[in-house]
């Protein structure tokens, strides 16, 4: 390790990342500088799985990529396996292996062949490559697709190839960026069976979302980003329990009646959220509460009770949904 | 997690022995790994694009050469006398080694570059922008010195090479290509969209037509001649030329430091604008 690390809140010797006041703007011509990332502290241990958590252009791609050593940060501090990004790139990039969130797969070359090359810039021997590549197409399910061009995959083929790819330089940090965006949810399960996997091999996973299942899934912890800051942190449960409470009652009275319902139900739940198509209400006794409701004779045209979600706590810390609907 | 520390995986092993160098950040000396990617991708998609190169310069060559040649006679440049071929056929080789190379390193760099996101992928591995650079301008040059083997194979059969030193056109056309592949990748860059690629085109058949290919420049008033000697073709063309009728002197020498000097230019370009690009 070449830099001393003040002793982190975490407690990890040698965290896999660790950032003080990471900072990136840019410059643009209209509006100025812009904060993509507003001084963030991370820190991320071996073998964890950390998510960030956050809407799109709350700042995750940018952190994905200042990790990834692809990008300089403006300010702050940065350290990765125990190297600075801004002097040990090429270093740091053998630790990592990539899953960008627009596929960057060779269209020129097959499936196999994707996996070979990628290997080969690391530098890494033909010798060592055959056999290490033959476990990776079986690692993606892709062996029957192995001599097949990458523009004949499906979504979920190629994400997994992009997976497997990143995979061959052996990462000790594997960074995924959206990595189930725009697959359908067939291949969504799939595709986190096999991070399922990976995490049990020890492997530190560091993954950007906006799904709120994703996230619940795959994370041990995980922060929320907004407007290029962190604002809030911990376990999935610690955060739910934290910042949403136990059980959500969703109910819609149509467009017109919303806004007159609400006074109504004053007493109802520990917090409401008045979102334009439906009613939030936050509360320990979802059932109990929709009773309630009904019982004060206000029918709405659709109710449902439900766990609280990841979807929940964002809507609190940033009132706004996550998806746009 | 003192395990993780102390493991490291033969690509990190492979980084750690570079960690040190001076230029460990833009290259990991493996610019060859690009041209094993781009002879595996040949199979696929680009054999014909290679393939028009051969065929297009001999065919000028068949048409002007001893079509038109035929009605011209022999050309002289004061000293020489030779046939309107081979006059030609040197500059052809010339201009065949400047298309391929402007053509690799201008639409398939700007399509790898901003469609296939292929540099993007290479700079997330342990690469850097100069083994990127010397690569796809290494790729180039191979390009260059194919064509120039198969036409200088064509043009024996035609008869046209009298010296030894022809053999000397092949490293020729591949510092041509160098040259032209540096500049045209620098270029190509810089660009943001496909219409700013077709008027780095549009210069390509002024360039082909008026340097000296088809005929001595000294048709040209002088105030034009020195314009035209300063454009990369019309070094490239006199270059040939005088390795072609076996005219070794300065000359020749200044030729070749013309296109070591804009190929390193070139180079160092390049290397700077995928820096910014990817890694900023």
């Amino acid at each position: 390790m070449d830099v001393a690390f003040p002793p982190g809140r975490h407690g990890w010797l040698c965290p896999v990342i660790w950032a003080r006041d990471l900072t990136k703007s840019y410059a643009t011509k209209t509006s100025g500088d812009v904060l993509a990332v507003d001084s963030i502290d991370l820190e991320v241990g071996p073998g964890e799985s950390f998510g960030i958590l956050g809407a799109n252009g709350a700042g995750k791609s940018t952190t994905m990529r200042m990790i990834g050593a692809t990008l300089q940060r403006t300010s702050g501090e940065l350290t990765i396996l125990g190297h600075d990004p801004q002097h040990e790139g090429p270093l740091i990039r053998a630790h990592l292996g990539v899953v960008p969130q627009q596929d960057t797969l060779d269209t020129d070359l097959t499936v196999r062949e994707n996996i070979y090359v990628y290997g080969r810039y690391f530098g890494l021997s033909r010798a060592e490559l055959q056999p290490r590549v033959d476990d990776l197409l079986d690692f993606a399910q892709l062996q029957d697709k192995r001599d097949a061009k990458v523009d004949s995959l499906s979504g979920g083929m190629k994400r997994r190839l992009t997976i497997a790819r990143s995979l061959v330089n052996e990462p000790s940090l594997l960074l995924l960026d959206e990595p189930t965006t725009g697959l359908d949810p067939q291949a969504r399960h799939l595709l986190w069976d096999r991070l399922f996997r990976l995490r049990e091999t020890g492997v530190t996973l560091v993954l950007t979302t906006h799904y709120m299942d994703e996230a619940e899934q795959l994370c041990e912890r995980l922060v929320v980003m907004d407007a290029g800051r962190i604002v809030a942190e911990g376990s999935p449960a610690h955060l739910i329990r934290t910042h949403a409470g136990r059980e959500v009652v969703e109910v819609r009275f149509g467009a017109q009646r919303s806004n007159e319902v609400v006074p109504h139900l004053a007493g109802i739940g520990q917090r409401t959220e008045v979102l334009p198509d439906r009613i939030l209400l936050y509360t320990e006794a979802g059932e109990a509460d929709l009773h309630e409701i009904v019982a004060r004779g206000l029918t709405p045209t659709t109710a449902l009770v439900r766990r609280a979600s990841l979807e929940d706590v964002f809507l609190r810390l940033t009132g706004r949904t996550l998806v746009d609907e | 997690m003192i395990l993780q520390a102390l493991t490291s995986t033969t690509a990190v092993a492979i980084a750690q022995r570079r960690a040190g160098l001076a230029d460990a950040g833009i290259r990991s000396g493996r610019a060859r790994m690009l041209l094993l990617r781009n002879t595996l991708a040949l199979r696929t998609s680009n054999a014909l694009a290679f393939l028009t190169g051969f065929v297009e310069p001999v065919l000028f060559l068949v048409a002007f050469g001893y079509g038109v040649g035929a009605l011209i006679g022999d050309v002289s440049d004061g000293e020489q006398s030779v046939s309107y071929a081979a006059f030609i056929a040197p500059a052809l080789l010339a201009a065949s080694a400047m298309n391929g190379a402007i053509y690799d390193s201008t639409f398939n760099v700007y399509f790898k570059m901003h469609f296939q996101r292929v540099y993007q992928a290479m700079m997330s591995t342990s690469l850097g922008p100069l083994d990127v650079a010397l690569g796809e301008i290494g790729w180039a040059m191979i390009r260059g010195a194919s064509y120039a083997v198969g036409f200088l194979v064509v043009a024996t059969l035609f008869g046209l090479t009298t010296t030894w030193w022809s053999l000397l056109l092949i490293p020729a056309a591949m510092l041509i290509a160098f040259a032209f592949a540096a500049i045209g990748m620098s270029l190509t860059s810089l660009m943001t969209s496909f219409q700013q690629l077709n008027w780095l085109q549009f210069w390509m058949l002024p360039l082909f037509l008026f340097s000296g290919t088809f005929y001595p420049i000294t048709a040209y008033p002088d105030w034009l001649q020195v314009i035209v000697q300063a454009t990369p073709l019309w070094q490239g063309i006199a270059m040939t030329r005088s390795l072609a009728f076996g005219v070794i002197d300065m000359a020749l020498m200044g030729h070749v430091l013309y296109f070591m000097v804009i190929g390193a230019l070139g180079l160092l370009a390049t290397t700077r604008r995928l820096n910014a690009l990817f890694l900023r």
